[in-house]
């Protein structure tokens, strides 16, 4: 081989390594979904109320996967629905969460999940209504749950009734079949990112319904990150 | 250069300086002081501890193999700093060294050296594999254990390994499932680790109990707690995207403690417990009577009971 040959060879090389490498940088790195700040002037440690609103939808027509069902935050100042499941809290703080629940039911795979823990008064309102649990196997009306491991918190989401045709664009409005899910629980006074995700194996066409959403950040988990 | 091997190890015949025995007097007072360092300063604070029968009796296995290596792992590195300091490349002897026929002494030395430690720690591995007290060394003995404590039923606490959390099922108490693992101390417990859905891998670390849990798989554990206090509980297979969370802490009390815990307990989580289905080895929500009904109710199961119709594509 020519010397010219040799050196356009490993030209060529070295660029294919470099834009791999880019795109593992941009992909996985810088690619992840926006985090909507809920903590902007607020205090922590103080035990001031912070309100976070989410919506789980049966899909997710705004994203490269419209037919993986998704949770949606919406953003404090436009009220804006933003495709990402990241959020930001202050320490110490009362969280008050609304969840507008669009999905339709699925049977959680452990029914020991249909428990609310880690809630102000171990209970969920559904439309208003107190519950501490909810049997997913006795009746089909938990769609999702809303669970962060690292406080112990547990909230099965309930579902529109069967009957009800779901809503099919996201994100969903109020016009569309629901039910609205609130509850408070104290942000931990120790900072950091907190894990949250869905406990019902809802990743249609995958597994077992454990895979696609189930493990993707941006559907059915993420991140609370509590700042000081 | 003419000298031999042999001539280089034990000394040659002209009265050279005896490298064989050089090397032994350095290596033997390190292999020593080495040995009685590991074994009683740092062996007592060897993983995985002594909170239980297996933790002790497994950080008595590290130490033993500690206490074997320490001197092979010297002689080879005294053998290096010797050959690099004696025998190194001196200035003007461009001689080529000698040709090397074996030495049969040696080789015979080092073949039954090898052999000898080999064997034992097959057979001291074995062995412990059983110990202590032939109930397992707190690993997974699968669905029929082969060893068992003696003395009596242990206390039974049902694993049960789901993304991303672990839950137990206390099935001597009412059948009641949580979040929070207790168990008494001095009292032998039989851990029934199984999953929901992938597999993971039950790791109490204070307590040396390692146990994967398979899906329709009841794999059993045995330990005896020892001291009290609190234990980590993490997953050690990659079972999914927060697979390095799920870690929770369990807590060695006293047995009247563990007691009082566990029947409160059941009367808090009665109206949970009802939800359950009847405590089981294994759980296969997908054939569940009560699941299928909900299912085909909501119009999401094919007959098979599967969780997504048939037209669904399984894929990994």
């Amino acid at each position: 081989m020519s010397l010219p040959a040799r050196v356009v060879t490993l030209l060529v090389a070295f660029l294919a390594v470099a834009a791999g490498a880019a795109f593992i940088v941009v992909h996985f790195f810088l690619g992840s979904p926006p985090t909507v700040d809920y903590s902007t002037g607020v205090s922590a440690d103080t035990g001031a109320t912070v309100h976070v609103v989410l919506q789980e939808d049966p899909q997710n027509t705004v994203s490269t996967h419209p037919d993986w069902v998704s949770y949606f935050v919406q953003d404090p100042k436009t009220h804006a629905w933003i495709h990402t499941t990241l959020f930001k809290v202050p320490a110490g703080s009362k969280i008050d969460v609304t969840i507008y629940g669009y999905d339709g039911c699925t049977p959680l795979r452990n029914p020991y999940f249909g428990k609310v823990t880690g809630t102000i008064g171990q209970v969920e309102y559904v439309n208003g209504k107190p519950y501490s649990q909810l049997n997913s196997w006795s009746a089909c009306h938990v769609a999702h749950t809303f669970s962060i491991p690292g406080i112990n918190l547990n909230v099965p989401m309930a579902s529109p009734d069967l009957s009800a045709t779901l809503c099919g664009t996201s994100p969903c409005t109020t016009a569309s079949p629901h039910e609205t899910v609130t509850f408070s629980f104290m942000s931990p006074r120790t900072t950091g990112d907190y894990f949250w995700q869905c406990r019902v194996p809802c990743g249609g066409g995958f597994i077992d319904g454990f895979g696609g959403p189930m493990q993707t950040i941006g559907f059915m988990t993420g991140n609370m990150e509590v700042v000081s | 250069m003419a000298a031999s091997v042999a001539d280089d190890v034990q000394g040659p015949a002209s009265g050279g300086p005896n490298h064989g025995l050089r090397i032994f007097l350095i290596w033997l007072p390190i292999a020593v002081a080495a040995d009685l360092l590991l074994y009683f300063v740092y062996g007592p604070h060897m993983p995985p501890g002594q909170m239980s029968n297996s933790a002790a009796s497994q950080q008595f296995d590290i130490k033993v193999m500690s206490v074997l290596a320490a001197p092979i792992m010297a002689f080879v590195l005294i053998g290096m700093g010797y050959s690099l300091i004696v025998w190194r490349h001196r200035e003007g002897d461009d001689e080529d060294g000698p040709p090397i026929f074996g030495h049969t002494r040696i080789q015979a030395t080092w073949i039954t050296v090898s052999a000898v430690v080999v064997l034992f720690l097959a057979s001291f591995g074995t062995y412990e594999l059983a110990w202590p007290a032939f109930a397992g060394a707190g690993s997974g003995e699968g669905p029929s254990p082969i060893w068992t404590p003696k003395g009596g039923t242990p206390v039974q606490i049902q694993v049960i390994g789901q993304q991303w959390r672990w839950t137990y099922r206390y099935p001597q108490f009412g059948g009641f499932e949580t979040t929070a693992l207790e168990i008494p101390v001095n009292v032998p417990v039989q851990f029934n680790v199984t999953s929901l859905d992938v597999i993971h891998d039950f790791w109490a670390y204070q307590l040396g109990v390692k146990a994967d849990a398979n899906p329709g798989v009841n794999n059993v554990a045995y330990t005896t707690a020892k001291q009290l206090g609190k234990f980590v509980v993490r997953c050690d297979e990659l079972c999914g995207l927060w697979h390095a969370a799920m870690v929770n802490y369990g807590e060695v009390v006293t047995l009247s403690a563990f007691k009082s815990w566990a029947a409160k307990t059941n009367v808090q989580l009665a109206a949970v417990t009802k939800m359950l289905p009847p405590y089981a080895t294994t759980y296969d929500p997908t054939v569940v009577p009560q699941i299928n009904k909900a299912m085909v109710k909501a119009g999401i199961a094919g007959a098979n009971g599967y969780y997504y119709p048939p037209n669904d594509p399984v894929q990994p």
